[in-house]
C-alpha cells in the first residue's frame, strides 16, 4: 500500500519513460491523470475499509471513515488483535492451504490437458462437448450439493475417511468448465505455423505441449491460477457443505466468519478479517503478475 | 488440539504439493506411452480421449449428473413424491410481469446488461491504460484488490458506502457524504426499490473488474510488440491502433470474458443474498432458487428455477459456437 | 522470488500451527465423540464451548462443535445426503418441528428407552417449555436457554431531565409518546435492517402486540396458520403498531429511511446522543451488549428497561420470549449424555453467568444472573402470567420470511396494510401444507 501510494504521488512529468506515441491522442499528462484518477476512485471503498479497520467501534459506527484522517487521531489495533485471537487461526490457515493448493493445481492441470485437446486435436463431438462445458458454467452450485454429497457419503468419501480429498475433487469439478474455456481460447490463438514446424522437427505431442504450448501460454495460465486460487481461498459455502466447520477442517473463511456473533455482534472485526484474508491472494497475485510480459510471441506472428 | 494428528498433517501437505502434480504428469506421460504402443492409424482417434478424459469424467459427475437429476426433479412436486409434469415451470413462468419468477428474471436481465457491459468496459479500459504507464504493476494490484475480498466483506464495504443518516446529521456513508458536498439530501440506496438494483450492481462491478482486467491484460500482452511498433512506424494514431489492431486481436478473449460475465450475471447470488436477500425488488434467479431450496424446501420449484437458469444460457452458447467456427475458419 | 515468498508463507503457517499446538490442551481419547451443529459464533461460541468443557472433562467424550449462520441450509443438505450431525440447535424451532414430523428426530421420552430422566425433567421445566418441544405428544426438543422480548430500553438520565415517568399502562405509553413528540423530539428509535433477515426487529413489535392485545388463543392459532393475517385481530395489531410509528413514521427518529437503513444493532444509539434523538427503544435483552460497547453506556445509570405495557388489560402480564432448542438426529450414547447434560441447571448456569442468556429451568438459582438488569429480565420471564414463544420462529420458514418482508413494506407505506395482509394470506395458504 505505502509503496504504491508513494509512486502514485510522484509527479508524472519526472518519469523518465516518455514514449512519443502517447502524444498523438492522449497527451502524456492526460494519460497519467486518467490512470491515477480512476485508480483513486476505485480504491476509495477499500481505503474506507482499511481506515475503518483501525478505528474503535464507537467511532466507527458514529462518523465517516474520512473523519479519522484528521486530528484527533483515534486509531486502535483492537480489530486485528481480535482476529488474531480467533481460537484456531493457525489450524485454519493450514487448512486453507491444504484445500486451496491441490484444488488449484488439479483443475488447472487437467484443464490444460483438455484445452489442448479441444484446440489442437480433432475428435468426435468436440464442438458439442466444448459448448456443453460453457453451458455448465451456468449451473447453480447449490443445486448440485445434495446429489454429490449423497454419493460421497455412500462411497465413504467423508472428511473422516479421506480428509480434504473430497473437497479437492469437488472444486476440480466446479472449476473445470471455466478453466478449460479460458485456456482453450488462449491455446487456439497460438500460431498454426508453430505446430507445423514442430511436426516437421518430429516432436511428439508431449513435447509440443510442454515445450511450446505451456511456455507460450504463461500469462493465461498465470491468470487462471490467480482466479482459481482466489475463488477457493475465499470459498465459504462449498467447504462448509462438504467438509464442515469443525475446527480440525475449517478453512480461514469459516473461522473468520465465526468471529461475528449470530446477531452481528463484533461485526467490526470483519474489517480487519477482510485484510487478513486478503494477504495470501495478494501475494499470489503479486508473484504471478511478473509473468504478464509482452512480446513472448515476437517473431512468430500469424497474419 | 491433537498434536499427533497435526504432525501427521504436515507431511500430508508436503506430499500433496509434490504428489498431486506428479500423479497428473505421470498420467499424461503414461497415457502418451500407451498411445504409442497402438498402431499408427488408431493413435489420432485414441489420443484426444486421454487428454480430455479426466476433464469429462469430473464434469460429468460433478455437473452433468446433478443437472439431469435437477431436471428430473423439476417434474415432481415439492416433496418429490408425485409427478406433476411441467406445472412447476408453469408456476414459475406465469403471472407476468410480477408473479412467479418474473421479478427475478427482470432483474437478471438488468444484471446481464449492466454488469456485463460495465465490467467489460472498465476491465478493457484498465488493461489498455495501465499497459502504457511504467507503474503498471502497483496500479493493477490496487484495481485487482477487490477481487481478493470475499463477497461477505464486499457487502460490508458497500453497506458502509451506502449508509444513511437523516438530513442535517453528519453522514457516515461515503456516497451520501459526497451528495452532501453537492448540497443534495442524503437518500436510501439499497433500501429504495427504484435504485436498489443499480446499487447492488455497482458493488458487484467494483468487485469484479479485476477479473476482466487480468484476463484482458494477459491477452493484450500476447499481442506481439513489433506488430504495434510497425503500426506506429506507419504513422497510425493510438485510437486507430486500438480499433484496427488491438481490438480485433483481443476479440476472442473479449468474447470469452464477456461470456463468462454474462453467465456470472445469470448466476448472480452472493451480493444479493448478503445485502438484500431479494427484498426491495432485487430478487434474482439464483437467490430465488436458494430460497425455494432452503426456506421453502420446495425441491420441485427450486429445480425448475435452476433449469430455467441453465436454459437461459443457450443463446450465449449459439453465439459462442459461431465465434468458435469463425476462429477455426481463419486458421 | 515467488518460490521464496510462498515458502515463507508456508513456514509462517507451520509456525502458527505449532503455536496452536503448544497452547492446546491434552487430548481426550477413547470415549467417543458427538457432533453438534448450531448457529452460535463469536463470543457466543466461546460461551457455548465453556458450557461444553465440564461435560468433556467429566465424561471424556469429545464434542465437535460446528457453527454456521446458514445452519438451516447446512442441516437440510447434510440430512438429505444421509450425513446429519448427532445434535443440532436451530434458532427457529419450526424447522426442528418439521423434521420431527418427518420422523428425522430421535424421540427423547420414549417409554422403553428415554433419553432424559423424565421425572426430573418434568419437575424442573414449566409445562409451557415442555409442550413447546412436543410434536404429536412426543418430546423431540429441549430448551436450554431463553430470552425475553418486548423490553423497552430508555436512558434514565434523559427521562429525569424532562421529568418523564416510566409508563405503567399502554395509555400512559401513548400519553408519554405524545408528550415527548410535543417537546420537539421523536419518542422512538426503531431499526430493522439486518441483511438477509431484514425486518425481524419490527416483527417483534407486531407479535408482542398480537399477544397482549388479542390474547394467547388468537396468538397461537395465528402462528399455527389457522387465523388469517387479514383477520381483524391481527390487522388491528399492525394498526396499533402504526400508532407507535405515527403517521408517515413521524414518531420515529429519522422516519422511514432511518428505520429501513439502520442496522438493528445500532438502533438504540441515538438515545445516547446529546441531546437525545429519541427516548425509547424496544429490543430483546441482548442489545445491552451494544449499548455498553458502542455507546459506552453503563447499565443502570445510562440505560434501564420497562416491559412493554399491556395493550389489553384482559391479558395483563403477557410476554413473548424465545429459546434455544436442541434435538437429536442420531441416537448415540454420547449424544444422549450431552442432551441430558444440557437440561441441567449447572450447564445452563455457565452461559447465564457469562451474560446474554436466561435459564428456562425452574430450579435455576436467580443468584446466578450476572447483574441486576439480567435478574430483572429473568423476573419478567418467571413472573409472566402469559408467556408465549416467538411466533415468527414457530411459523414455517417461508411464512416467517414473508412476515419480515411485510414489516419492510408496512414501514415503507402504512396505507398499503390491506394489500400487505392479503399477500401474507396467500403465502399462509401455501406455507403450512409442506
Amino acid at each position: 500500500m505505502t509503496i504504491a501510494s508513494e509512486r502514485v504521488a510522484t509527479p508524472a512529468a519526472e518519469r523518465p519513460f516518455t514514449p512519443e506515441w502517447l502524444g498523438q491522442v492522449f497527451s502524456k499528462g492526460l494519460l497519467h491523470v486518467a490512470v491515477i484518477g480512476i485508480t483513486l476512485v476505485w480504491i476509495v471503498p477499500t481505503l474506507g475499509l482499511l481506515v475503518s479497520s483501525f478505528r474503535p467501534l464507537d467511532q466507527f459506527s458514529s462518523s465517516g471513515w474520512w473523519t479519522a484522517l484528521s486530528p484527533p487521531f483515534k486509531f486502535t489495533l483492537d480489530n486485528y488483535t481480535g482476529v488474531l485471537d480467533a481460537s484456531n487461526l493457525g489450524q485454519s490457515f493450514f487448512n486453507s492451504f491444504m484445500i486451496t493448493i491441490p484444488a488449484t493445481v488439479i483443475p488447472v492441470t487437467i484443464a490444460a490437458f483438455a484445452a489442448y485437446a479441444f484446440s489442437w486435436m480433432k475428435f468426435w463431438g468436440r464442438d458439442m462437448f466444448f459448448l456443453a462445458l460453457v453451458g455448465l458454467l451456468a449451473v447453480p452450485l447449490q443445486a448440485t450439493f445434495v446429489p454429490i454429497l449423497t454419493t460421497f457419503v455412500n462411497l465413504g468419501l467423508t472428511p473422516e475417511n479421506v480428509g480434504f480429498v473430497g473437497l479437492w475433487l469437488v472444486h476440480t469439478g466446479y472449476g473445470l468448465p471455466f478453466a478449460i474455456y479460458l485456456l482453450a481460447n488462449f491455446f487456439r490463438a497460438l500460431p498454426t505455423d508453430l505446430f507445423e514446424s514442430a511436426e516437421i522437427d518430429g516432436a511428439g505431442t508431449l513435447t509440443v505441449f510442454f515445450r511450446i504450448v505451456l511456455p507460450l501460454s504463461v500469462p493465461a495460465i498465470a491468470s487462471l491460477i490467480i482466479f482459481q486460487f482466489l475463488w477457493i481461498w475465499n470459498d465459504y459455502l462449498v467447504a462448509l457443505v462438504y467438509v464442515g466447520g469443525t475446527p480440525e477442517v475449517a478453512p480461514l473463511t469459516v473461522t473468520l466468519a465465526n468471529l461475528v456473533g449470530s446477531k452481528g455482534q463484533d461485526y467490526q472485526l470483519l474489517t480487519a478479517a477482510a485484510f487478513f484474508s486478503m494477504i495470501v491472494p495478494l501475494i499470489v497475485f503479486f508473484s504471478l503478475q511478473r509473468y504478464f510480459v509482452r512480446g513472448i510471441l515476437a517473431g512468430s506472428v500469424k497474419g | 488440539m491433537d498434536f499427533s494428528q497435526l504432525l501427521a498433517d504436515v507431511p500430508t501437505l508436503v506430499a500433496v504439493i509434490v504428489g498431486v502434480p506428479a500423479v497428473l504428469a505421470a498420467y499424461i506421460v503414461g497415457g502418451e506411452y500407451v498411445v504409442r504402443l497402438l498402431p499408427d492409424k488408431l493413435r489420432p482417434s485414441v489420443r484426444p480421449w486421454i487428454w480430455v478424459g479426466p476433464a469429462l469424467a469430473f464434469v460429468g459427475f460433478f455437473l452433468v449428473y446433478p443437472v439431469f437429476g435437477t431436471a428430473y426433479r423439476s417434474l415432481f412436486d415439492l416433496s418429490g413424491n408425485s409427478f406433476v409434469g411441467l406445472s412447476n415451470y408453469v408456476t414459475q413462468l406465469s403471472g407476468f410481469p410480477s408473479g412467479g419468477s418474473w421479478i427475478a428474471i427482470r432483474n437478471n436481465v438488468f444484471w446481464l446488461v449492466f454488469f456485463t457491459v460495465l465490467v467489460l468496459a472498465f476491465g478493457l479500459l484498465f488493461a489498455v491504460l495501465t499497459d502504457r504507464v511504467s507503474y503498471e504493476s502497483p496500479i493493477k494490484s490496487l484495481i485487482f484488490m477487490p477481487m481478493a475480498i470475499s463477497f461477505v466483506a464486499i457487502a460490508l464495504i458497500w453497506k458502509f458506502m451506502y449508509s444513511y443518516q437523516p438530513p442535517g446529521e453528519p453522514q457516515t456513508g461515503t456516497v451520501n457524504a459526497l451528495l452532501g458536498i453537492f448540497h443534495q439530501d442524503p437518500r436510501l440506496w439499497v433500501q429504495d426499490p427504484n435504485v436498489a438494483n443499480q446499487a447492488l450492481i455497482v458493488a458487484a462491478v467494483w468487485g469484479f473488474v479485476g477479473f476482466a482486467m487480468v484476463i484482458l491484460s494477459a491477452a493484450l500482452k500476447g499481442i506481439p510488440g513489433d506488430l504495434l511498433e510497425a503500426a506506429r512506424v506507419d504513422g497510425a494514431g493510438e485510437l486507430t491502433i486500438f480499433r484496427r489492431v488491438i481490438f480485433p486481436l483481443m476479440m476472442p478473449t473479449i468474447v470469452v470474458v464477456g461470456t463468462t460475465l454474462v453467465i456470472f450475471a445469470l448466476k448472480a447470488f452472493d451480493v444479493v443474498y448478503v445485502m438484500t436477500n431479494g427484498n426491495y425488488d432485487t430478487d434474482v434467479l439464483a437467490n430465488r432458487m436458494y430460497k425455494l431450496l432452503t426456506a421453502s424446501q420446495d425441491f420441485g420449484d427450486a429445480s425448475a428455477v435452476a433449469i430455467i437458469l441453465v436454459a437461459a444460457v443457450i443463446p450465449v452458447l449459439i453465439f459462442n459456437l459461431r465465434q468458435f467456427r469463425a476462429v477455426e475458419a481463419r486458421r | 522470488m515467488m518460490g521464496l515468498r510462498l515458502g515463507s508463507i508456508r513456514a509462517l503457517a507451520f509456525l502458527a500451527v505449532a503455536a496452536v499446538v503448544a497452547c492446546g490442551g491434552a487430548a481426550t481419547q477413547g470415549k467417543g465423540s458427538v457432533h453438534v451443529l448450531a448457529v452460535w459464533s463469536g463470543s457466543e461460541q466461546d460461551s457455548f464451548k465453556a458450557v461444553l468443557q465440564p461435560f468433556q472433562d467429566q465424561t471424556g467424550i469429545k464434542v465437535e462443535y460446528e457453527s454456521t449462520r446458514d445452519v438451516d441450509a447446512i442441516l437440510q443438505t447434510r440430512l438429505q445426503a444421509g450425513n446429519p450431525p448427532e445434535i443440532a440447535s436451530l434458532p427457529s424451532p419450526a424447522t426442528l418441528t418439521k423434521l420431527g414430523g418427518q420422523g428425522k428426530l430421535i424421540q427423547l421420552d420414549s417409554a422403553s428407552n428415554p433419553v432424559l430422566d423424565m421425572s426430573t425433567f418434568n419437575s424442573q421445566y414449566a409445562q409451557g417449555w415442555i409442550d413447546l418441544g412436543k410434536i404429536n405428544g412426543k418430546l423431540y426438543e429441549i430448551f436450554s436457554w431463553a430470552a425475553v422480548k418486548g423490553l423497552v430500553w430508555y436512558n434514565p438520565k434523559n427521562f429525569a431531565a424532562k421529568n418523564y415517568q416510566v409508563p405503567a399502562s399502554w395509555q400512559d405509553l401513548i400519553t408519554l409518546q405524545n408528550t415527548i413528540k410535543s417537546g420537539g423530539t421523536t419518542p422512538w428509535c426503531i431499526a430493522v435492517e439486518s441483511g438477509a433477515a431484514s425486518g425481524w426487529a419490527g416483527s417483534d413489535w407486531v407479535k408482542e402486540i398480537v399477544l397482549s392485545q388479542a390474547g394467547p388463543d388468537v396468538y397461537n392459532s395465528w402462528w399455527q396458520g389457522k387465523t388469517k393475517w387479514s383477520d381483524p385481530a391481527i390487522k388491528s395489531a399492525w394498526q396499533t403498531w402504526g400508532t407507535i410509528l405515527g403517521p408517515n413514521n413521524s414518531n420515529v427518529y429519522g422516519g422511514k429511511n432511518q428505520i429501513l437503513a439502520t442496522n438493528f444493532a445500532n438502533g438504540g444509539d441515538p438515545m445516547f446522543k446529546t441531546p437525545p434523538k429519541c427516548y425509547m427503544h424496544n429490543q430483546a435483552s441482548f442489545i445491552t451488549d451494544n449499548f455498553v460497547k458502542q455507546d459506552k453506556a453503563v447499565a443502570g445509570t445510562d440505560f434501564k428497561f420497562f416491559p412493554l405495557p399491556d395493550v389489553n388489560s384482559q391479558y395483563a402480564g403477557a410476554h413473548v420470549g424465545a429459546g434455544d432448542a436442541f434435538s437429536m438426529l442420531k441416537d448415540t450414547s454420547q449424544a444422549r449424555a450431552l442432551i441430558k447434560y444440557l437440561t441441567t441447571p449447572e450447564a445452563q448456569a455457565i452461559w447465564v453467568k457469562r451474560g446474554g442468556k436466561l435459564s428456562p429451568n425452574k430450579s435455576f438459582d436467580l443468584a446466578n444472573y450476572p447483574d441486576d438488569i439480567t435478574r430483572q429480565v429473568a423476573q419478567v420471564m418467571t413472573g409472566a402470567k402469559i408467556f408465549a414463544f416467538d411466533a415468527g420462529d414457530l411459523m414455517p420458514t417461508d411464512m416467517k420470511n414473508a412476515y419480515w418482508k411485510a414489516v419492510l413494506d408496512f414501514v415503507s407505506d402504512q396505507s398499503k396494510l390491506d394489500s400487505i395482509l392479503a399477500n401474507l394470506d396467500t403465502i399462509q395458504a401455501k406455507a403450512y401444507t409442506t
